[in-house]
C-alpha cells in the first residue's frame, strides 16, 4: 500500500509537467495581449511596452517557459500581473472559499444521490423510481446559471429565507483565519455567525451539488440493480435479515466502488469548475480567479493556478483509489 | 414490497425536512418585528426594512462587478480601483460634486502665472495623514517626484504611473518641469510649456496624495494598504470579495464623513446583484440592466440613481480599409442608424443620441453641428453617388463588443439592429464578436475589422481627453482605431493643448468637430446616463459624471 503510494506520488511529476506544458502552449496561441488588456485603454504605449519587457513577453516562448519552470522547481508560483501580488498567498484564500463551497455541495450530492439511487434500485419501476430518476434527468442537464438565479429568485427574493450572494453578511464579517468560514465563526466563538454562514452556503451549495447529485444517483441505481439481483442477497433476505441492514450492509458496500469513481469525479471536478456558481453566488473562489485570469490574459495566474487544481485532481483521484481497497478488502495494491 | 421502501422513504424525507427546516426556523427567529438586538445577531438574510431600521444605519455596502487591482491610486488606471482609492485618497484639487467643475481640496488656493508656466498652491494648514504624517508641501513634493523620476526608489517593482504619464507627458516629454517646496504650506508647480487643462488633470483622482511615511514603511506593500488623507482609512481587503475602508477619525473636515463604513462588494452577476438589493443585502449597486428599470422603479424601498452622462459610445470605420476610406461612404452609412430606436431598445431610453465625439457638457461642444438624421433613401442615394449603386459589394466584418460598458450595455444586440439598418440599404455585415482581449488586439491592429465597437467615459471633463485621445493622428496605435488623420483636424487638436485663453480653446475645438464631423470617421452612437440603485433611505450621494466619487456626505434617512 505504501509503496504504492509512492509510485502514484511520483508519477505525479510527468502528468504535472504535461500539464504545464499543455496550459502554456494554450494561453500563448490564444490572441491578445496582457498588457493591452491588464493596463487598459487608459494606458500609454510606452508603459504598455514596459510592462511586456518586464513580462519577457517579447522573449522566445522557450526562454519563457524555461524561466517559468526554473521557478516553479524552486517553489515559486509567480505573481499575479493584475494585482502584483505572489499567487501562493492569493490563492489560499481563494482555495478555502472553493474547498467549503465543494464540501458542501458534495455533501449535498452524495447524501440525497446515493440515497435516491438505492431507494431507486431497491424500487425499481416504482412512482419513486421513476420520479427520482426523472429529477435525476433534469439535474444533469439543468444549466447550473438558471438554476442559481431561480433559486436567487425563490429563496431569497420572494420567501426571504436565504441569503442570496456572498459567503457572509457583509454587516457582520467572520475574522478570516482559516479563510473557511465554518471554522473561523467557531474560532471566534460567534455561534450566530456560524448559523449565518451555513445559511450562505445553502443555495450555492444546491446549484453546484445539483448535477454530481444526479450523475451519482443515476450511477447508485444501476449498480445497486446489479448487486441486488445477486445470490447472496437472495439468501440475505432468505434468513429474513432486516432490509436496511441488506441494503446498507451487504448491497451497498458492494455497490459502492463505481459510485466512489464518480464521487472522486466529481469533487475533483466541482474544485476546479464552479465558474458559473462562483459568479451567480459572489462567490469568491479559485474558479473565478482562473476565469478572471483567462479574461485579462493574466498568465503566470492561468498557468499556476491550473497547475495547482490539476494537482488537487489527481491527488483526490489517488485518494478514491486508495479508499476502493478499504470499501472492498478484495483489491490489494501491490 | 411495500415494506421495503418505507425505511429509505423516510431518511430522504427526513433529510430533506432537515434542510426546509433550517430555514423554516430562521425565519420564524428573524420575523418583522424581532427585536434590535435579535436582528443585529443575525441580520443577513431578513432585509425586510423592519430589520434595518431598527438600528440606526452607518454602514453603506454598495456592489460592483469586479473587483479592484490595486489600490496605489497613482498606478492603477481601471475604474474598479480609483472607485476605492477615491475614499483614501485626496488631491491637490478636486471635482464639485456631479460636476467636472475644479475646486480646491487639500490646496485652498492657487495662482498661475501670466505665461502659464507657474502655477503656486497654497495649501491646507493642519490636515494629517491618517497615520499621523503632516501633510505639508515636502508630501506634495514626494508624491510628484515619486511619480516623475523614473529611476526613484519609491517606484517599486511593477509600478508605472501611467496617468502621471498620460496627462503630463511620458520620461523625455514631461510638462512638469519641477515641483518645489517654498515653504511648508506652499508649493510651486513650474512647467516646460504651458498646458491648458493643467488644473483640470491635477484634480482627477490618480493624482490623490499619499503618506510618504507609509509609502517609506510599506514600500510595495503600500498598493495593498493605503494611506491618504481622505474621509476613510483603508482596514481590509478580501480579493474578490470585499474592500473595507472605516471612517477616518481625524479627517479635516469637521463632522464628516457621514457614514462609518463603507464595504465595496463584489458581485459579478447583474441581475444577482439587483436580486441582492432587493434583498437588502446591499445597499448601492452600479450596472442595472436596463430590464430591471419597471422593476426599480415600482419598489417603494429602492431609489433610482442616475450619474450624469459623460461618455460616448462609438461604431468606427476601419479607415485602412476600402471602402471606408472614401468618406461619401462613411456619411451614407451614417444616415443608416436609428439611434433612437436603439437607445429605446437596448438603453432603456437612458441615454441620449451622440452627434459630437464628445458628451455635451464637454468644454467647446459645439452645438451648431447637425446630426445626420435617419434617413435610409439620403443613405441609398449617396451610396450611389460614391459609386455604389446596388450597394457594397463585400461583406463587411462588423466587430461586436463581447462586454457590457456603461456605453453598450449589450454590444451584441445593437450590433444585430444596426445590421437589419444596413442590409436594408445594400450593406451586409457579418457581426463577430471575439473575446475582449482578442478583440482590442485585433481593433488595434486593424486588419481582421471592417466596423468596430468601442467608447470612452471622460476622465477630467476637458474636450483634449476625447477628441486628442481618440481622433489624433499620434493616437494610431493606442485609442485612435478608426486610424484616421485630417491634418488640418490633427493642428487644431494640437493647438488646443497649449492654447490657455479659454475663449479661443473653444473655438479651435468647436471647428475641430466640425471637420470630424464632415469626415466622418465613426458613427457617434450614444452618450449613456449609466443607471445606478440604492437603497431608498440612502441620501447625499451625488454620483459624478467620471464614474467615481468620494462618499463623503452619504448617510442613512
Amino acid at each position: 500500500m505504501l509503496n504504492y503510494t509512492i509510485r502514484r506520488l511520483l508519477m505525479l511529476i510527468p502528468v504535472l509537467l504535461g500539464m504545464t506544458i499543455i496550459v502554456f502552449s494554450i494561453i500563448h496561441a490564444i490572441p491578445g495581449d496582457p498588457a493591452e488588456v491588464i493596463l487598459g485603454e487608459k494606458a500609454s504605449n510606452s508603459s504598455k511596452e514596459a510592462l511586456r519587457k518586464e513580462l519577457k513577453l517579447d522573449q522566445p516562448l522557450l526562454v519563457q517557459y524555461g524561466d517559468y519552470l526554473k521557478k516553479l522547481a524552486a517553489g515559486d508560483l509567480g505573481t499575479s500581473i493584475r494585482t502584483r501580488e505572489p499567487i501562493s498567498a492569493e490563492i489560499t484564500p481563494y482555495l478555502a472559499a472553493t474547498l467549503e463551497l465543494t464540501l458542501v455541495a458534495m455533501a449535498f450530492a452524495v447524501f440525497f444521490g446515493v440515497n435516491a439511487g438505492i431507494l431507486s434500485a431497491w424500487k425499481q419501476n416504482s412512482w419513486f423510481d421513476y420520479l427520482s430518476m426523472l429529477i435525476a434527468l433534469i439535474g444533469v442537464s439543468m444549466p447550473i446559471f438558471w438554476l442559481g438565479l431561480m433559486e436567487q429568485w425563490l429563496f431569497a427574493l420572494e420567501l426571504k429565507w436565504l441569503p442570496s450572494i456572498g459567503r457572509m453578511n457583509a454587516r457582520d464579517p467572520v475574522e478570516s483565519v482559516t479563510n473557511l468560514y465554518l471554522i473561523d465563526s467557531l474560532l471566534s466563538g460567534r455561534a450566530d455567525q456560524f448559523w449565518t454562514v451555513v445559511k450562505h452556503l445553502i443555495l450555492p451549495g444546491i446549484a453546484l451539488g445539483t448535477i454530481p447529485m444526479a450523475i451519482i444517483a443515476r450511477m447508485t441505481r444501476s449498480s445497486m440493480l446489479e448487486v441486488l439481483r445477486s445470490d447472496y442477497i437472495r439468501t440475505a433476505k432468505a434468513k429474513g435479515l432486516s432490509q436496511m441492514f441488506i441494503i446498507y450492509k451487504h448491497a451497498l458496500r458492494n455497490a459502492f466502488i463505481p459510485v466512489l469513481t464518480v464521487i472522486g469525479l466529481q469533487f475533483g471536478l466541482l474544485l476546479g469548475g464552479a465558474v458559473l456558481t462562483e459568479t451567480i453566488f459572489a462567490w469568491p473562489g479559485v474558479g473565478r480567479y482562473i476565469f478572471d485570469a483567462i479574461a485579462s490574459r493574466d498568465y503566470p495566474v492561468i498557468q499556476s493556478g491550473i497547475l495547482i487544481i490539476a494537482f488537487i485532481f489527481v491527488l483526490i483521484n489517488l485518494l478514491v483509489d486508495l479508499l476502493y481497497a478499504a470499501v472492498d478488502p478484495r483489491i490489494n495494491f501491490k | 414490497m411495500n415494506k421495503w421502501y418505507k425505511p429509505g422513504a423516510a431518511l430522504v424525507l427526513a433529510s430533506v425536512l432537515t434542510l426546509t427546516g433550517c430555514s423554516g426556523s430562521d425565519n420564524a427567529g428573524n420575523s418583522p418585528g424581532s427585536s434590535p438586538a435579535s436582528s443585529s445577531s443575525s441580520p443577513a438574510p431578513s432585509g425586510t426594512p423592519a430589520d434595518s431600521s431598527a438600528t440606526s444605519q452607518d454602514t453603506l455596502i454598495t456592489a460592483r462587478g469586479g473587483d479592484s487591482a490595486a489600490l496605489d491610486a497613482s498606478i492603477v488606471t481601471d475604474g474598479e480601483s480609483l472607485k476605492v482609492t477615491q475614499q483614501i485618497f485626496e488631491g491637490l484639487l478636486d471635482y464639485k460634486p456631479g460636476t467636472t467643475e475644479i475646486q480646491p481640496k487639500l490646496a485652498e488656493s492657487y495662482e498661475v502665472s501670466p505665461d502659464g508656466l507657474t502655477y503656486t498652491f497654497k495649501l491646507r494648514q493642519g490636515v494629517k495623514f491618517s497615520d499621523g504624517t503632516d501633510f505639508n508641501a515636502d508630501a506634495v513634493v514626494f508624491n510628484f517626484t515619486r511619480w516623475s523620476d523614473p529611476k526613484s526608489e519609491f517606484k517599486f517593482e511593477g509600478d508605472s504611473f501611467d496617468y502621471y504619464d498620460s496627462m503630463f507627458g511620458p520620461d523625455g516629454s514631461r510638462v512638469i518641469k519641477e515641483v518645489t517646496a517654498v515653504d511648508p504650506g506652499t508649493v510651486k508647480f513650474v512647467l516646460n510649456q504651458p498646458q491648458a487643462p493643467f488644473l483640470q488633470n491635477i484634480a482627477m483622482p490618480p493624482f490623490g496624495i499619499g503618506s510618504p511615511t507609509a509609502i517609506k514603511e510599506k514600500k510595495d506593500k503600500f498598493k495593498s494598504e493605503p494611506v491618504g488623507t481622505g474621509p476613510f482609512v483603508f482596514k481590509e481587503w478580501k480579493r474578490n470579495d470585499s474592500i473595507t475602508v472605516e471612517k477616518n477619525p481625524t479627517y479635516w473636515q469637521q463632522g464628516l464623513p457621514k457614514l462609518n463604513k463603507v464595504v465595496f462588494k463584489v458581485i459579478p452577476d447583474n441581475s444577482a446583484r439587483f436580486t441582492a438589493l432587493q434583498n437588502g443585502e446591499i445597499d448601492l449597486m452600479e450596472g442595472v440592466n436596463p430590464d430591471d428599470l419597471k422593476t426599480l422603479e415600482g419598489n417603494a424601498d429602492l431609489q433610482k440613481i442616475v450619474r450624469a452622462s459623460f461618455n460616448i459610445g462609438y461604431l468606427g470605420f476601419n479607415i485602412k480599409k476600402k471602402p471606408f476610406d472614401n468618406p461619401k461612404v462613411r456619411v451614407a452609412l451614417n444616415y443608416a442608424v436609428n439611434k433612437e430606436a436603439i437607445i429605446q431598445a437596448f438603453y432603456g431610453g437612458l441615454a441620449e443620441p451622440a452627434v459630437n465625439p464628445m458628451p455635451p457638457s464637454t468644454l467647446g461642444y459645439n452645438k451648431d453641428v447637425q446630426d445626420y438624421p435617419y434617413d435610409l433613401e439620403k443613405a441609398k442615394q449617396l451610396l450611389a453617388e460614391a459609386g455604389y449603386p446596388s450597394g457594397l459589394p463585400e461583406e463587411m466584418t462588423f466587430y461586436a463588443m463581447p462586454v457590457a460598458r456603461p456605453y453598450m450595455p449589450d454590444g451584441k444586440k445593437v450590433a444585430e439592429a444596426i445590421q437589419a439598418d444596413f442590409a436594408k440599404i445594400g450593406v451586409k455585415t457579418k457581426i463577430e464578436s471575439p473575446e475582449w482581449a482578442t478583440y482590442l488586439d485585433d481593433v488595434k491592429k486593424g486588419e481582421k475589422d471592417d466596423l468596430f465597437m468601442l467608447g470612452w467615459t471622460g476622465d477630467n471633463g476637458d474636450p483634449d481627453n476625447f477628441l486628442f485621445t481618440l481622433l489624433h493622428k499620434d493616437a494610431i496605435g493606442s485609442n485612435n482605431y478608426s486610424f484616421y488623420s485630417n491634418d488640418e483636424v490633427n493642428k487644431l487638436l494640437s493647438e488646443g493643448q497649449s492654447e490657455t485663453d479659454s475663449a479661443k480653446r473653444e473655438e479651435l475645438y468647436k471647428q475641430a468637430q466640425v471637420l470630424i464631423k464632415q469626415d466622418a470617421p465613426w458613427i457617434p452612437l450614444v452618450h449613456s446616463t449609466p443607471l445606478l440603485a440604492g437603497s431608498a433611505k440612502l441620501a447625499g450621494y451625488t454620483p459624478s459624471p467620471t464614474g467615481s466619487e468620494p462618499y463623503t456626505e452619504i448617510y442613512f434617512k
